[in-house]
């Protein structure tokens, strides 16, 4: 089970495998955008910035995850993908029901549903047709003769079902399915819709935080998501740092909260910047549901749902930037939207950060450790070394100082696997995939 | 570091040191380069409204604290004495616009700016009724917004900025505004006069919304 048995930094990361592009040259439309492992940790998706036409070298779409029980040769065991031709935000996996998998995805405007099977074997021996589909002649015929189904490499495919469109004037930032696996909420920068998964052509609107007067526009929304077991509730974070959460059942329009999250500002660190990177960039629920974790531009924040006046647990990120914050106002890293994740018992959390590091904090054993994704760490099964942000004084040998950092290296998207120590880590075009040594 | 601020983070850490409190010069620099990401907005291929909304917000941070301690008012005296000919490029509705009576008294509000900015993003919702409005105050709305300041050294990042802007925009402008016999100011010009030595450097907004040129050049 991930995280029993010890702290995070017990746990031995070695690379498992790297897709995408190996030079630095990225295109718009490799940039990947999106992360998610499915419930049963089967299969991972990933999403990119890229339109339809674009040619890909990040393999986009789906692709069966190898169980750490299988995991003999890494590099030979590859991981058959599919191809979505979708400019993707977010993807998100509707829980199994039967044999096949669904996932909602999202670009700026449009939800779409998609069926995704496996197909791992194929009819051949037709005897009407010729290698490239033609029919032959039928007077060449001359046995009756049926096709039986043989083993084929494992090809992942996935075809549109449902498209849900024209309910958003804004950007969509969100997408979550609900428990009763019937609804699911898509949110923009000012409207929550919420969606019956099987009627395209309605939705309800539920969160309105537009003014009347645009001008008097000074919050926007920027996650929301579903509570995993209480079907009737769902978070919405803003850009002021605030966190609301809403009960459908108390009304149709749930513009007035059920409970507001908020820690108070310290006066002591206030600045120009303070606002801006109390914009909340992720909101996620623990799996437990008792719990949700928020991610600012500094830190990583774990709430506790009975405990709406401050955070129970505050994580730092990379606290060395405070100081900097004026650099990065100025070439807008500020802005940067990191995700962050919890892994299968809730018992750790992790997020991204610059230079490709990533971050990962043990809640219950008070540890926390800066790891590394790239191309230089990555030779099979090799352990990722611990990485240290030199923040003053002397540089120890290893340590990288703050001023030496790519702030163009950033690991916005990270995902776990929902029962086992497999990560998956998005760098801008470069998906790597890490899991415990023990495995 | 810049002490005012509105929201919140709370510092668990004792080791931070007290940030220091802004010079003018430095806040003054802030709101310039604030205005400077307000305007690009538009440029951007995918406008970003949260991070608009952030910059706006921050302006009016800078803005409030400015005229706290006066320098807001004697700056917008010193733009109004030194008022250019109409043919300069425009964009003082970011300080001269008083939508509220009550609110003048408190100085101006730069949501004008910030406003037009979102309505760029609402295809179907667009207002007409605020339009027609805007085209009452015509005389405020043209202008030049000019921040004198001494001049900073070479700045990479304003550099980085202006690297692709694309000098057809201020064209556009211009020929929307109907002021035809305007100077054409290509993105380097502005860069020049922002990264000048020796001389008062003079820093020009160049105002354009989709929305509001339409009702400006249609009284």
């Amino acid at each position: 089970v991930a995280g029993a048995g010890g702290g995070c930094n017990d746990v031995q990361w070695c690379f498992s495998q790297v897709k995408g592009a190996i030079d630095d040259d990225v295109a718009e439309a490799d940039i990947i955008s999106t992360v998610e492992f499915n419930h049963s940790g089967e299969l991972l998706a990933t999403g990119d910035k890229g339109g339809p036409c674009q040619p890909a070298p990040v393999p986009r779409g789906v692709q069966r995850v190898q169980a750490p029980s299988r995991a003999t040769n890494p590099s030979s065991d590859y991981l058959k993908s599919l191809e979505i031709e979708e400019k993707i935000n977010k993807i998100r996996w509707l829980p199994q029901k039967n044999a096949a998998q669904f996932l909602l995805s999202t670009n700026d405007k449009t939800i779409k549903l998609w069926k995704i099977s496996e197909r791992d074997k194929r009819p051949e021996g037709y005897n009407l047709k010729e290698e490239d589909g033609r029919y032959r002649d039928p007077n060449t015929v001359t046995t009756l003769r049926v096709p039986v189904f043989r083993p084929m490499d494992l090809m992942v495919e996935a075809s549109p079902r449902r498209v849900f469109a024209n309910a958003h004037t804004y950007h969509i930032n969100s997408i979550s399915v609900n428990s009763d696996c019937e609804t699911y909420l898509s949110a923009d920068d000012l409207r929550i819709n919420l969606w019956n998964l099987e009627i395209t052509d309605r939705s309800f609107n539920i969160v309105d935080i537009k003014p009347t007067n645009m001008e008097e526009l000074t919050e926007v929304i920027t996650a929301a998501e579903f509570h995993p077991n209480q079907c009737n509730t769902f978070v919405y974070s803003s850009s002021k740092g605030t966190i609301r959460l809403c009960d459908m059942r108390a009304s149709a329009l749930c513009d007035q909260h059920s409970k507001m999250f908020e820690e108070p500002e310290d006066p002591n660190n206030r600045s120009f910047f303070s606002e801006i990177i109390s914009s909340i960039s992720d909101v996620k629920f623990s799996h437990s549901g008792r719990y949700m974790m928020t991610r600012d531009y500094l830190s990583v924040k774990i709430w506790d749902l009975n405990m709406e006046t401050r955070p129970v647990e505050t994580y730092q990120v990379h606290e060395y930037l405070r100081s900097k914050l004026c650099s990065l106002y100025e070439n807008d890293c500020i802005f940067d939207k990191f995700e962050c994740c919890w892994n299968g018992n809730d018992s750790v959390v992790m997020t991204g950060s610059y230079n490709n590091f990533f971050r990962m904090f043990d809640r219950g054993y008070r540890q926390d450790v800066t790891l590394e994704a790239s191309r230089e760490n990555s030779k099979p099964r090799s352990v990722l070394k611990p990485r240290k942000v030199c923040t003053g004084g002397k540089r120890k040998k290893d340590e990288i100082s703050v001023d030496s950092l790519d702030f163009n290296k950033k690991i916005l998207h990270t995902a776990w696997h929902p029962l086992d120590n497999i990560i998956a880590v998005a760098t801008t075009n470069n998906l790597y995939i890490f899991q415990d040594k023990l495995n | 570091m810049f002490p005012k601020g509105t929201k919140r983070k709370f510092s668990d850490s004792a080791d931070d040191p007290a940030p220091e409190p802004a010079t003018p010069l430095q806040r003054q620099s802030l709101l310039d380069m604030s205005l400077i990401k307000l305007q690009l907005c538009h440029m951007l291929v995918e406008p970003n409204l949260c991070r608009s909304v952030l910059i706006a917000n921050t302006v009016r941070q800078i803005q409030e604290e400015m005229t706290q301690d006066g320098s807001w008012q004697l700056m917008t005296q010193a733009l109004a004495a030194a008022q250019c000919p109409a043919d300069r490029l425009v964009a003082s509705e970011l300080l001269c616009r008083q939508t509220d009576p009550a609110a003048a008294a408190g100085g101006p509000k730069p949501y004008a700016l910030v406003g037009e900015a979102y309505q760029e993003e609402e295809e179907e919702e667009e207002d007409s009724e605020e339009c027609a409005s805007e085209g009452e105050e015509g005389e405020q709305v043209f202008g030049t917004f000019e921040i004198k300041h001494p001049p900073p050294g070479p700045d990479p990042a304003l550099e980085e900025l202006f690297s692709d802007v694309d000098a057809s925009y201020y064209d556009l402008d211009t020929v929307l505004t109907g002021m035809q016999a305007a100077p054409k100011m290509g993105p380097y010009d502005l860069l020049e006069s922002l990264s000048s030595h020796g001389r008062i450097s003079s820093f020009h907004i160049i105002y354009y919304s989709m929305n509001t040129t339409e009702a400006r050049t249609n009284p």
